[in-house]
């Protein structure tokens, strides 16, 4: 969140004071507690996880030595991020497939949450692996939502069992088992009315509905954007319905989702799918670690530098670094870089990952389209070796070639052109400066053309 | 029943999670001290309240405890249910809905997705038609599986229009149809939904930037009245999408919604307090007249639970 200042920043500012090396003691520890709670407050994790939690990384930390590259801020950091990763569940965790066809999988959550979108995005995702699931529309109440879920298994190609909005869900449900049974389905998902949790008539709805179908995963659907109430919500379905899984939406927004640590503490139960945006394939797994990062809201250093360390070739780095220093740089090491830059994950993760860039307010808003990459990588994928190496001998022909083998246009072509000559001027004027020596703060240590 | 009962009753889940709580901080018998504010603070994190407004609020409370010589913490009640109202109230003159009769007026309905926009246009329409409004609706999500049928659905059963096109069409050409629509039949509200849309979403953002636009073109005489959508049960992103929604089209108020669902109410205080936005409607319930005008100081008591 913008108004607030990073977590980083208010970090770096508690451990200015903090010189002494060797231990972290308890003073230590306490001061950058208090930043830590006030960061996860923000994001939403419900108090009284955070008092837990808190209370058993400070138990944790106090007495630790201190490792020698980190100052003692990055350590407390550190910790805490483990922890954090910890809690949130340490690896993985699939859907379970019943040994005896079908699957069951039953949705249920609050209204507006997206279960019914969830819904046709884990039967796409089912269908990918080569299952042949069955949706069953039970939500009889909100109006059209039978038809929606109709309309998103027509664009699917995934058959909607449906009885209109006259039977009850219980006997959908269980006229669906029939269906599936009958045309040879292995998933059946249940799409259900999104409720309040403290509406008991309907909660007694889904019980029946689990009696009647025995579903081998209910999947709890909450909105990442949930506030202190995750926790109520969280234990009310579980106590009520037991639950065996969750699945996180609306997490390509811009909440650091603090309900998935809420969620995971009070349940126990680990959370499966996060929906990423609009799109029917964007349902991921979940990666605890990235959870941790996001809800702490850091300009993550320490996973930065692991990143950095595990994808970037160290010795190709200084390869490059000696090419640019002598200005050899050419689009074969270029195409290099970019493949490189982007095992390390999305452009716009890295950006907020570099200290000091993270909270630059208009390098976050900065929108770098990752579609750019791509066509980069086209048009440097359809010059010859030659032309890499020796961009001047491209002509007029030549980038009529180049444009149509990698499906761009002249100009695309030209302006990467132009800005990779005036790049290659700028890495003459720098090079033996500062910069090049050790990236200067806040400044990536090479520069694409389209920033 | 009546008003402020059927309020009192939608904020059950609130009362009970946050100011029963606040009571029992402030009712022992306690003296006022440091641990006394710190607990309250605590309160008024867990009911969403916000970290900023929370603070300020415990902050005003040291004050006054000081100006007025406060001893028991039961004081301290009545001095917070003034704060809160305060807050709550702010400007009072921008408090009601933009309408005006004999003109047109237009209410854009925005959010992000799954708050509740399309059911809280059916509930407008059905209260503004008690009221005589002659209301016609424009289906401006056509982006959603059936949320055009589902807006359908709603003017069916209250009874007024609906200008729709096909889903995936644009939605400005939908917005045009029924800004022209509204005009030529004289209706005195035409209520416009827009597709769901996180507001990080760029694209997203920009199309409802030409939506208003449209709007701003065709109607260049009428009220507009831009009016977001929140959900009560979300936290601390309320005020994230609030300040990015502002800065795209210029909402003018604040209609939230699941009120009753949530034991958390608070964060009405937070979102009128760091944005300055009037709240304007409340969803307190899954009935058609669930929907209300907010009035700060009704809230206030019914969340007090106080005797009309």
């Amino acid at each position: 969140m913008a108004v607030f200042s990073s977590l980083a920043e208010k970090l770096q500012e508690t451990f200015k004071k903090l010189k002494n090396k060797g231990k972290l003691t308890e003073k230590d520890v306490t001061e950058a507690m208090r930043e830590i709670r006030v960061a996860l407050l923000e994001a939403d994790v419900s108090f009284k996880v955070v008092k837990d939690f808190i209370a058993k990384v400070k138990e944790r930390a106090v007495g630790q030595e201190v490792l020698e590259s980190l100052t003692p801020g990055q350590h407390v950091v550190k910790i805490v991020h483990e922890e954090l990763t910890a809690l949130m569940g340490s690896s993985q965790s699939k859907i379970i497939i019943s040994p005896k066809p079908p699957t069951v999988v039953m949705l249920v959550g609050l209204q507006g949450a997206g279960k019914t979108t969830s819904g046709g995005k884990l039967a796409h995702y089912l269908k990918k692996q080569g299952r042949q699931p069955l949706l069953v529309a039970g939500d009889v109440y909100r109006p059209a939502a039978v038809k929606q879920l109709q309309v998103l298994g027509e664009q699917l190609g995934i058959p909607v069992f449906s009885l209109g909005t006259e039977l009850s869900p219980v006997e959908i449900a269980k006229k669906s088992m029939e269906q599936a049974a009958a045309k040879g389905n292995d998933f059946v998902i249940i799409d259900t009315a999104g409720r309040l949790h403290i509406n008991e008539e309907l909660m007694e709805e889904l019980k029946n509905i689990k009696t009647a179908v025995k579903p081998h995963e209910i999947l709890l659907v909450v909105d990442a954007m949930t506030g202190q109430d995750a926790v109520n919500v969280a234990e009310s379905f579980n106590n009520e319905l037991g639950i065996d899984g969750v699945i996180l939406t609306k997490l390509d927004g811009d909440t650091r989702g603090g309900a998935a640590l809420s969620v995971k503490a009070v349940t126990g139960r680990p959370i499966k799918f996060v929906g990423m945006g609009e799109k029917l394939d964007a349902l991921e797994p979940f990666y605890p670690d990235r959870m941790a990062s996001r809800i702490l809201g850091m300009g993550d250093v320490l996973t930065l530098i692991e990143k950095a360390q595990a994808n970037f070739d160290a010795k190709k780095a200084k390869e490059m670094e000696e090419k640019m220093r002598k200005a050899e740089f050419t689009f074969e090491d270029f195409l290099d870089q970019l493949q490189q830059f982007k095992k390390m994950g999305s452009f716009q993760d890295l950006i907020s990952m570099i200290p000091g860039i993270g909270s630059n307010k208009k390098l976050k808003d900065l929108q770098v389209d990752e579609k750019e990459f791509i066509k980069i990588e086209a048009m440097i994928q359809s010059m010859t070796p030659q032309e890499r190496r020796h961009p001047e001998i491209i002509n007029g022909s030549r980038k009529q070639r180049i444009a149509s083998g990698s499906g761009t246009k002249v100009q695309d072509l030209n302006k990467l052109i132009k800005q990779f000559t005036e790049t290659k001027k700028l890495l003459k004027q720098f090079s033996g400066s500062a910069m090049m020596k050790k990236g200067k703060k806040g400044k990536l240590p090479f520069k694409f053309p389209f920033m | 029943m009546g008003f402020l009962n059927k309020l009192k009753e939608g904020l059950t889940k609130t009362r009970q999670g946050f100011v029963e709580k606040v009571s029992g901080v402030l009712s022992f018998n306690k003296a006022i001290d440091e641990e006394l504010f710190e607990e309250l603070e605590e309160t008024l994190i867990q009911a969403d309240v916000g970290i900023n407004t929370s603070l300020k609020l415990v902050e005003t409370l040291r004050t006054r405890v000081k100006e007025r010589k406060l001893k028991d913490a039961s004081e301290l009640k009545e001095v917070m249910k003034e704060e809160i109202s305060k807050i709550l109230t702010g400007d009072k003159e921008k408090n009601n809905l933009l309408l005006e009769k004999g003109k047109t007026n237009v209410i854009l309905v925005v959010g992000v997705n799954g708050v509740g926009k399309t059911t809280t246009i059916g509930k407008l329409a059905y209260l503004l038609i008690k009221e005589k409004y002659k209301v016609l609706l424009a289906a401006g999500d056509t982006f959603r599986a059936a949320a055009i049928d589902q807006l359908v659905i709603w003017g069916q059963r209250v009874g007024v229009e609906v200008i729709r096109n096909q889903e995936g069409s644009d939605p400005g050409a939908v917005v045009f149809d029924a800004c022209k629509a509204a005009v030529s039949r004289r209706e005195d509200v035409l209520i416009i939904d827009t597709a769901g849309r996180l507001h990080n979403k760029t694209n997203l953002m920009e199309e409802l930037r030409k939506v208003a636009r449209i709007i701003r073109r065709e109607l260049p005489e009428a009220n507009v009245e831009v009016l977001l959508v929140l959900d009560a049960t979300t936290g601390q992103n309320a005020i994230s999408q609030a300040r990015t929604f502002r800065e795209v089209v210029d909402v003018t108020g604040i209609c939230l919604t699941k009120l009753d669902g949530t034991a958390k109410g608070g964060v009405i205080i937070g979102i009128r307090d760091e944005l300055k936005i009037p709240i304007k409607l409340i969803g307190i319930g899954e009935g058609m007249d669930d929907l209300r005008d907010f009035q700060a100081d009704d809230f206030v008591k019914a969340l007090f639970n106080e005797e009309e």
